[in-house]
């Protein structure tokens, strides 16, 4: 029983963690960030600096639609860890992936 | 179990039973669930689009040079129509959001507006998409050339009779129109075999499955929000008292957003 207690308790927190107010805040913050990288595409940033800059702030912007927006950041901590956890193999996967076709673009014919 | 552990656990562990370890309702769980496996697809494709990039780096086109058309403006605007896509997009997020945070309190009139507006950022969406394909369909006036030396030499409306060749050299003159005189093939636009933006006509096959999946995905959103919206307009979630429907259609719709967010950078912005 203590544990239902708990989960409604802080189902009850989550609900007033995300108010009207902070959902207005987390878009004022994709928009800017949107409007920074349009920005800096047209600046004589190096290209490699530039592209690290976008990767950084494209998963800064789905932190906040996918903590805040989809609500993740209140949920409990093992179902976060579920849900986020099978991501790994996404970095694996592109970590192979184009490392194999900059492989195949060097190799002549 | 003797002294009935369903309802009280014997130690502190959450996962001794007794009680939801993830805190969450089924409903929900499985919207996450299939939205894992939908982020694994879109994952793949953009994956997919990284990897022959890489594969083809003197030959892929720069976004910049491809998409560079805005409404009633003559000229070149690379990204300032994506980024307008993306601010509707957001704003039907955050619409959609509004939307959940009144079901919470059961604030139908509420939860009706949110959502009849965030119908109205998908249809405003997906109407720019469909303005965007138009254009990158029909490609420039001249198009671009594939010179008798196999070559390939875009031409650019506010230039004309210059050529621009991917490396950022450019003829113009006479020379330009001896090489357009002996040119095999002039492309105009874009289709599923070959494009006038580069010579790699997995550009536009890349370009019509990813941005056309994603739009797939936001269209089949509008609907399941419309349907949603008249269940909630018959008060039908008035009489379960249970606005749950309403946060797991608002979880699929930020998952589009979320998706266009990564389609924006990997497709448009590097």
């Amino acid at each position: 029983m203590h544990h239902e207690v708990v989960s409604h308790a802080s189902e009850e927190k989550a609900h007033s963690a995300l108010n009207t107010k902070m959902i207005w805040k987390v878009f004022w913050i994709l928009l800017g960030i949107t409007l920074f990288e349009v920005g800096i595409s047209f600046t004589a940033i190096p290209h490699t600096i530039l592209i690290w800059t976008f990767v950084a702030l494209t998963l800064v912007k789905a932190y906040y639609i996918v903590g805040y927006f989809m609500h993740m950041k209140f949920e409990a901590v093992p179902f976060q860890w579920a849900i986020l956890l099978p991501f790994i193999l996404i970095v694996y996967l592109i970590v192979i992936a184009l490392y194999e076709g900059t492989v195949l673009g060097l190799i002549p014919g | 179990m003797a002294n009935h552990s369903a309802v009280t656990p014997s130690s502190g562990n959450i996962w001794d039973g007794g009680s939801s370890p993830f805190s969450v309702r089924w409903g929900k769980m499985y919207m996450w669930i299939f939205l894992v496996s939908d982020a694994f697809t879109f994952s793949s494709l953009l994956i997919a689009y990284g990897t022959m990039r890489h594969r083809f780096p003197e030959v892929w086109p720069k976004p910049g040079d491809v998409f560079t058309h805005f409404p009633f403006i003559h000229g070149h605007v690379p990204l300032m129509y994506v980024g307008l896509m993306t601010f509707i997009l957001i704003m039907s997020s955050v619409t959609m959001v509004l939307a959940v945070d009144a079901g919470h309190s059961l604030k139908r009139k509420s939860v009706l507006k949110w959502l009849g507006l965030t119908i109205v950022g998908g249809f405003m969406f997906l109407g720019s998409q469909a303005w965007e394909w138009y254009h990158f369909i029909k490609g420039s006036e001249q198009g671009a050339y594939v010179l008798a030396d196999g070559r390939y030499a875009r031409t650019d409306d506010l230039e004309p009779g210059v050529l621009k060749f991917h490396d950022g050299s450019v003829v113009e003159g006479a020379e330009a129109q001896a090489l357009i005189a002996g040119s095999v093939k002039n492309i105009k636009g874009a289709n599923l075999t070959e494009n006038e933006y580069g010579n790699v006509p997995l550009f536009g096959n890349f370009f019509f499955f990813i941005t056309g999946f994603h739009g797939f995905h936001v269209f089949s959103g509008v609907v399941i929000n419309i349907i949603v919206f008249i269940l909630v307009y018959q008060g039908f979630l008035d009489r379960k008292k249970d606005y749950e429907l309403v946060e797991k259609v608002g979880l699929y719709w930020h998952f589009v957003d979320l998706v266009w967010v990564f389609v924006f950078t990997f497709f448009y912005l590097v």
